[in-house]
């Protein structure tokens, strides 16, 4: 899967790490008790704290700490028991106290990994390098006035989680994958939205490319907040041609921050900033080391949910599902709660086929999302329900369905309002049979006379007289009986 | 009677207006009337004159009411360093100079709720760096003592300069300061009163424009023990918006002050016995041991093997730590603002013309300690030096419960003489840092003038959370030395 | 020993303060000259010693997650050297 870029004298690999911000979710910001719903009036949800007020002291939020402790297990990452925060020390205007209070020698969280399910069916295993607690910036506005940019603090001090990757992906198909795994995680945890038009999850990528077959690293250029996965993808792949190119007209890579443009689809440098890189880290005084008990990590373990790679062996194992269908049904934790309410009872297959096959081309169609789908798991259920009982034929199923989409009826209302239920008992399909074999006595000889693939037309037939509700099943027995 | 007024402790004061002897009103007045008179001592950046004397009057109201807080109707003088809601607060910066916060310190909350009436914010080094009050924006405030034979101005001591004096020109009854390296105990060694700065998190910072985090503290200048321990007591206690302020219990220190002390040990250490060290400071150490021997106390000799290092390291530590705290006064949110072509511009235009000589000295200093390649050398190793300094005490405390050591090496000097000369200024601070660094509390009580007419204070520094020990050997210094006698109070 | 003039120069751009021609040459003398006296710290052997941070021993505390702050734009807003729209306004800035 890795992106191969044939240059002129060789064949390049393209290297690429992430960093991922992530907002936690929370009621309150990481050091104090101002609000973090979107979309406030400017500087409303802002305390002394986040204005970066003299005399203003951080203090850490419980359930901050608990969501980066929960990510970092559901990553399979080792917790620190200590972790200390640190300020970043550089000057701009969103940045109210002078310096971001971050992580840096010691993270909360360690090491650890995702694993990839690529289009081809094979799998990837990338790594985590650490995930550590920051705050956020606050927001600046540069398009209302020719001379000014307007600061808006809102965000200032909202808690993220920095997410760094190894560099372990080898293509933006990688970088997809990996953005989309991840952000399933952190929605199963329930510890980010993973909303990246709303800004709460963003990313840098730091690429660099090397010859194929080298394992050194070259010089990486870092793409700063990208807002979408598409435009991600997009990023890297300019990016990585840009340095083969440098490279092969014998240029140097370098090192350097790149904005990425939207509408032109290409990277640019950074208005390069002086010493932009000596941060003077240090241990922030306000705040003593972050001290976790092991006792706490565990019962935090203990609770966790199951995570999409556990649902999806549970859904191959007990269910018996493809590989493929499980993935998909384990992609969002709500498709997976929908397609378990749906089977319940059920035969899975069918059950998974109906959601992948049926309902997601309605939702799709419509634009919606699992929680907004206008048929509920349980009339879903009900409608297969239906099916294996042999109320209904599958085909009569598939109307049923449509007028569901539109009306969010029950599954049985529906089929008994419009009397769709199916024929089961003999007499009556013997009754149609037998009309319509002296109807076509023609018919009759030729499929006597050895033309049995007639029999398919026969069916029809009768299905057709009965408004195809007759049980198709019943309807080939008691037809090869009486031809 | 009415002259007199000023000059009295809170414990007296609170007598007097709850006997009915004279009201609020009246002492508030009697200060504004001195603080006028004595204008060239230059003790406030701002007077509180209107607030005061309104409050004074609802002071009176409660305390007829029998509705009066511990201390109802005391005017205290606070340092212009604690941000007070709708009072301009400029830390003697100029790059504060127009700044009103819109919320009031935690301290200085404690104060209003128990009675304490502001009346005025007093001066201090820029941003509490110095230790002669020099380095104010608004000029320095000048020691109320004066050399024998010479009208020289002398400084108060920093970098709480301000709030000695009007404590020691008798403007207010007492004063709160703040202590980083020694700001608290050295202008009260030099203006002859009592400075104490408690355990770090003992008292909230909220509110407190930042110096050095890791060392910034809250204390009582005082005419007395009695009420320091008295005005510690109330300006203690957890914050749970200060996440370095301790949730444990704030004893009565006043009823520790006055127990028992017999049966306990002082360690003198002999690391700070240096040659250069005047004369009669020595002797006053000397006559400081024989009173607390009197009082059946164990004098014992220690070793604080790290000591030279506390000064060094204070200026990695300190500096570092002001240099990033620094950074939020960049003219985008409040105070001054000197506009620019750019962003950058105005920041560096706004901090260029917003500080003073010595707050860029040591942001370059913090600066440059922190900075890439320096780190390890620097700001590391200071920190690990600090732990040594520590240890030093810890092992100490094994055999003594308290140190006495002198508050400096000297008494007050002429205003201009080491302002251009950083390293000698800083040496103010030799005795004192030690304890700031470990995070002790430590007590500068006046025990005794020089023959050069100024006074000279003694330091104790106890254990952690053990202010009560200290306050009960400054009590006997107190009593000994019988300095308060010495200015007939 | 005198400072470096151009780490003078880099400090004082990190500190975004000016330093004109005129001052470089006291203020790396200045700093030169304390750096020499804090220099003492080298003979001191750290090797096993773990770094102190902060001024206490006290464990840590944790706020709960509850929003009790904030809310209160005209107090945030009220200093601002310059502002529009309840929004901060400083010099334009270029990406």
């Amino acid at each position: 899967m890795s992106l191969v870029i044939k240059g002129s004298t060789k064949e390049w690999e393209v290297v690429i790490g992430l960093e991922v911000h992530a907002q936690i979710t929370s009621k309150s910001k990481l050091f104090s008790g101002a609000s973090v719903n979107f979309g406030a009036d400017p500087n409303s949800q802002v305390s002394f704290i986040d204005a970066g007020m003299p005399g203003m002291l951080p203090v850490i939020n419980r359930v901050c700490v608990e969501q980066a402790i929960k990510t970092g297990l559901g990553l399979k990452a080792k917790i620190n028991l200590k972790s200390v925060f640190a300020r970043k020390n550089y000057f701009y205007a969103d940045l109210p106290q002078g310096y971001q209070i971050s992580q840096y020698e010691l993270p909360i969280v360690g090491e650890g990994v995702i694993e990839l399910d690529m289009s081809d069916g094979q799998t990837r295993s990338i790594g985590i390098e650490r995930l550590h607690l920051e705050q956020d910036a606050g927001k600046s506005i540069h398009d209302l006035h020719p001379e000014k940019s307007f600061i808006d603090l809102n965000r200032s001090g909202i808690a993220l989680m920095e997410i760094v990757s190894k560099p372990d992906m080898r293509s933006p198909e990688e970088v997809g994958a990996y953005l989309r795994k991840l952000r399933s995680i952190l929605r199963y945890l329930g510890t980010c939205d993973g909303n990246m038009d709303e800004g709460s999850m963003r990313c840098d990528a730091n690429v660099s490319v090397r010859p194929v077959g080298s394992e050194e690293l070259r010089t990486r250029c870092e793409i700063k907040n990208v807002n979408s996965v598409k435009f991600v993808m997009q990023a890297i792949e300019y990016e990585a041609k840009r340095q083969v190119d440098i490279y092969e007209t014998n240029g140097e890579v370098l090192q350097e921050t790149r904005l990425f443009d939207q509408s032109k689809v290409e990277t640019r440098p950074m208005r390069s900033k002086e010493f932009a890189h000596d941060y003077r880290y240090f241990p922030d005084p306000d705040l003593l080391p972050l001290e976790l008990d092991q006792k706490y990590v565990d019962k935090i373990k203990q609770n966790l949910p199951e995570l999409p790679d556990e649902k999806k062996s549970r859904f191959i194992s007990e269910y018996n599902l493809a590989e493929y269908d499980a993935g998909v049904l384990v992609s969002e934790n709500a498709v997976a709660d929908y397609f378990e309410i749906v089977t319940k009872g059920r035969d899975p297959k069918i059950s998974a086929n109906w959601v992948i096959t049926n309902l997601f081309s309605v939702l799709n169609k419509k634009g919606l999302s699992i929680k907004e789908s206008p048929v509920s798991a349980l009339n879903l259920g009900q409608l297969i329900g239906l099916i294996e009982k042999n109320i209904i034929s599958g085909r009569i199923a598939k109307d049923v369905f449509e007028i569901m989409v539109e009306e969010q009826k029950s599954p049985e209302a529906i089929v008994e309002e419009k009397g769709l239920r199916q024929i089961s008992d003999t007499g009556s399909i013997e009754a149609a049979v037998e009309d319509v074999i002296s109807e076509n006595p023609d018919k009759v000889k030729e499929y006597k006379g050895g033309k049995t693939k007639l029999i398919g037309w026969f069916v029809g037939q009768v299905m057709k007289k009965t408004k195809g509700k007759a049980n198709p099943g019943l309807v080939n027995k008691v037809l090869s009986e009486k031809l | 009677m009415m002259s007199e007024l000023t000059r009295l402790t809170i414990s007296k004061i609170s007598k007097g207006l709850k006997e009915k002897k004279f009201s609020s009103f009246e002492l508030v007045s009697e200060y504004l009337n001195e603080i006028d008179k004595q204008k060239e001592l230059n003790s406030f950046i701002t007077i509180l004159e209107k607030s005061a004397l309104e409050s004074a009057k609802v002071s009176d109201k409660k305390i007829g009411n029998g509705q009066s807080g511990p201390l109802e109707g005391i005017p205290i003088g606070v340092k212009d360093l604690f941000c007070t809601e709708g009072i301009r607060t400029t830390a003697a910066s100029n790059i504060l100079n127009n700044f009103i916060p819109t919320y009031e310190s935690s301290v200085t909350s404690k104060l209003k709720d128990a009675g304490a009436i502001f009346i005025g914010k007093t001066n201090l080094d820029e941003f509490a760096m110095g230790s002669s009050n020099e380095t104010s924006f608004f000029g320095s405030a000048v020691n109320p003592w004066k050399l024998n034979n010479s009208d020289k101005p002398l400084v108060p001591g920093g970098s709480s300069g301000g709030s000695a004096v009007a404590v020691s020109a008798n403007l207010c009854t007492a004063s709160i300061g703040t202590d980083t390296g020694g700001s608290i105990r050295q202008p009260a060694a030099f203006c002859g009163i009592v400075g104490m700065k408690p355990t770090y998190g003992r008292c909230s910072r909220w509110g407190i424009v930042a110096f050095a985090s890791s060392l910034d503290q809250a204390g009582p200048m005082t005419r007395s023990v009695e009420d320091s321990a008295f005005l510690l007591s109330i300006i203690s206690g957890y914050d749970p918006k200060d996440s370095t302020s301790a949730n444990i219990e704030v004893p009565d220190f006043k009823s520790l002050a006055s127990s028992t002390a017999k049966g306990l040990r002082v360690g003198i250490p002999k690391e700070y016995f240096s040659d250069e060290l005047d004369s009669e400071v020595l002797n006053l150490w000397e006559k400081g041991k024989e009173w607390l021997k009197d009082s059946g106390i164990e004098i014992v000799e220690i070793s604080l093997p790290h000591t030279k290092y506390a000064l060094p390291a204070y200026y990695i530590i300190a500096p570092a730590e002001a240099s990033s705290n620094l950074s939020r006064y960049d003219g985008a949110r409040f105070g001054l603002r000197v506009d620019g072509n750019s962003l950058d511009e105005m920041y560096s235009n706004t901090r260029s013309e917003g500080f003073g000589k010595e707050v860029k000295r040591r942001i370059f200093l913090g600066t440059y300690a922190l900075s890439a390649g320096y780190y390890d050398a620097y700001y590391l190793k200071a920190q690990k030096v600090r732990q040594l300094i520590y240890n030093d005490f810890l092992d100490s405390f094994k055999n003594v419960d308290l140190i006495l050591t002198p508050t400096t090496p000297g008494t007050a000097f002429p205003l201009g003489d080491k302002i251009s000369d950083p390293i000698s200024m800083y040496l103010n601070d030799i005795f004192t840092v030690p304890a700031s660094l470990a995070g002790l509390p430590a007590i500068s009580v006046p025990c005794g003038l020089h023959s050069n007419g100024l006074p000279l204070g003694l330091q104790l520094i106890g254990r952690r959370w053990d202010e009560g020990t200290v306050f009960n050997c400054a009590n006997i210094l107190e009593n000994s030395s019988s300095f308060n006698k010495n200015l007939e109070l | 020993m005198a400072m470096k003039e151009e780490i003078v120069r880099k400090i004082a751009i990190l500190s975004r303060i000016n330093v004109s021609d005129d001052e470089l040459d006291n203020i790396s003398r200045e700093l030169g000259s304390i750096i020499d006296w804090i220099e003492l710290l080298k003979e001191v052997d750290t090797q096993s010693v773990e770094p102190m941070t902060g001024g206490t021993d006290i464990k840590s505390f944790k706020r709960e997650d509850i929003v009790n702050d904030g809310g209160y734009q005209e107090k945030i807003l009220k200093n601002a050297p310059s502002k529009n729209d309840n929004l901060f306004e400083v010099p334009k800035v270029v990406e």
